[in-house]
């Protein structure tokens, strides 16, 4: 592993589009630090300690907000979770009051989630404290794409050269978007493919390659990342049902057959057993499913104390 | 330009880790139950030396680990944040008698932090400080068991610990930056 080099000098993780390959190093190498953490006796490092993190949530969802909270408590930060269906944004507040009101309770760290593109953007121009994406519509999802390179490094070794195939719904996702910058920046080549009307051809102008057939997409791929179809995201049909898209482009039994042997299987969840994925294929040797959640809480407690770092130059000596 | 003075050459850090190891022997009857860490980066080679030189005056093996402090800094909020290192513990500390060990020992901070890291690995019978330089100004109540070479400094002055494992060789230089 490269010896980091980069310091951070970011006070908000709003997107990997500006994020430089050096920045994601440190994310990594900072993160495999806090995954020790996770493996000790003691789960729990006073990092944050004093520190309000507020978790807020406007669009609902339970893995990134339960990682992300478990990453703050680990830092030992107070946290306070936010959901919209209990919040006075139903009453009629702007999300700028809704912000403005919590950064009044004196929050160092803002997680937030949103349907709306840019709304992270949006909240950093005017908010003191740290703002963290944790998913701004089908724009991006910044802690997704460091903890899938992150896992794909771990496994790998290394990402540089490495063939990747993003399959499934990629004109609805952000997780998709997010991975497709930061397996780039890194020096993988990454493939995408799934129904034509999910994966238009525009995505070549960021450099990747589309494709509509599966079997071609997977035979060489090292990784392969899966999608789940996003049926809360899509407006209308767009194709014409779920069994259709399992036996086009659902990773089957048959078709993991002929992937190559140490292909690694991820997918950012939740799966959709017998959908997108073969129930067995889920839970083979292949798949790293399960370690990427592990790698979530460790990537969102390198994010959380990067981001809350002060100005400045980074050594002292003691 | 810095001026730059020579105040350890490599003949002089062997024989003052060596004199070290014999006075952490000295201290320590049960050696059976001593463990060394290194404090991440300064302390961890001289921890590996110390750990081989009291392998050999005491005839068996001596664990040594390396901790990282810097999840558990008190300046966390002043400074963009730390690099963290790997800390590797392949041993139980509980019970056990911990030397910690550090390159330089200025204001304590490092120390106080590795104090509070080693906390979250187990209840130490007791912990030693061992360091190779001492260059005084501390700003909290530790104080070292061990120490290679007093140096009186100026606060604007630098110790600059070089080791044959980082390439090059062993040398320290006091740094005056005028």
């Amino acid at each position: 592993m490269s010896t980091v080099a980069a310091a951070w000098n970011r006070k908000h993780l709003l997107d990997i589009e500006s994020l430089t390959a050096e920045e994601s190093h440190l994310v990594h190498a900072t993160a495999r630090a806090f995954k020790a953490v996770g493996e000790r006796p003691i789960k729990k490092v006073p990092a944050l300690r004093g520190k309000t993190v507020i978790n807020l949530f406007i669009e609902p969802s339970t893995r990134t907000r339960i990682s992300f909270e478990l990453a703050a408590m680990r830092l030992t930060a107070d946290v306070i979770n936010f959901t919209a269906e209990a919040s006075s944004l139903k009453k009629g507040e702007t999300l700028r009051d809704t912000a403005r009101n919590l950064e009044a309770l004196n929050a160092d760290i803002i997680i937030i989630r949103h349907s709306a593109t840019g709304a992270p953007h949006f909240l950093s121009r005017f908010l003191r404290g740290s703002v963290v994406n944790a998913g701004d519509g089908a724009h991006e999802h910044p802690t997704q794409a460091l903890l899938d390179t992150f896992t794909i490094r771990e496994k790998k070794g290394h990402i540089e050269g490495l063939k990747v195939t993003i399959l499934g719904d990629i004109l609805y996702s952000r997780v998709a978007r997010s991975n497709i910058w930061a397996l780039l920046k890194l020096g993988a080549s990454v493939t995408l493919c799934g129904p034509s009307t999910l994966v238009p051809r525009v995505f070549e102008q960021l450099g990747c390659r589309v494709t509509y057939d599966v079997d071609e997409a997977i035979v060489e791929a090292d990784v392969i990342n899966l999608l789940r179809i996003q049926h809360e995201r899509q407006r209308q049909t767009m194709f014409p049902s779920i069994g259709e898209y399992t036996h086009l482009f659902g990773l089957t039994k048959a078709r993991f057959a002929r992937t190559k042997p140490d292909v690694l299987i991820m997918h950012p969840g939740p799966i959709n057993r017998g959908v997108e994925i073969n129930s067995e294929v889920a839970d083979c040797e292949s798949s790293a499913i399960l370690e990427q959640v592990t790698n979530g809480l460790a990537v969102r407690m390198a994010v959380l104390f990067l981001v809350n770092g002060g100005k400045g130059p980074q050594e002292i000596s003691g | 330009m810095p001026e730059k003075t020579t105040i350890l050459n490599p003949q002089a850090i062997h024989r003052v880790l060596t004199r070290i190891a014999h006075e952490i022997a000295e201290r320590n009857d049960d050696s059976q139950s001593v463990v060394v860490v290194g404090v991440q980066r300064g302390g961890i080679h001289l921890a590996e030396r110390l750990g081989a030189l009291l392998k050999s005056v005491w005839s068996h093996p001596v664990p040594v680990g390396r901790i990282d402090v810097g999840m558990h800094r008190d300046d966390l909020d002043h400074h963009a944040a730390p690099h963290i290192q790997p800390t590797v513990m392949p041993f139980d500390i509980t019970g056990n008698t911990v030397v910690l060990v550090d390159d330089v020992l200025f204001s304590g901070r490092t120390t106080r932090a590795a104090l509070d890291a080693l906390n979250d690995f187990g209840r130490p019978r007791c912990i030693q400080l061992a360091v190779l330089v001492d260059r005084g100004h501390r700003e909290l109540p530790i104080k070292p068991d061990f120490v290679g070479k007093n140096v009186p400094t100026a606060m604007h002055e630098r110790i600059d610990v070089h080791l044959k494992e980082q390439g090059g060789e062993d040398v320290v230089y006091l740094e005056k930056t005028t």
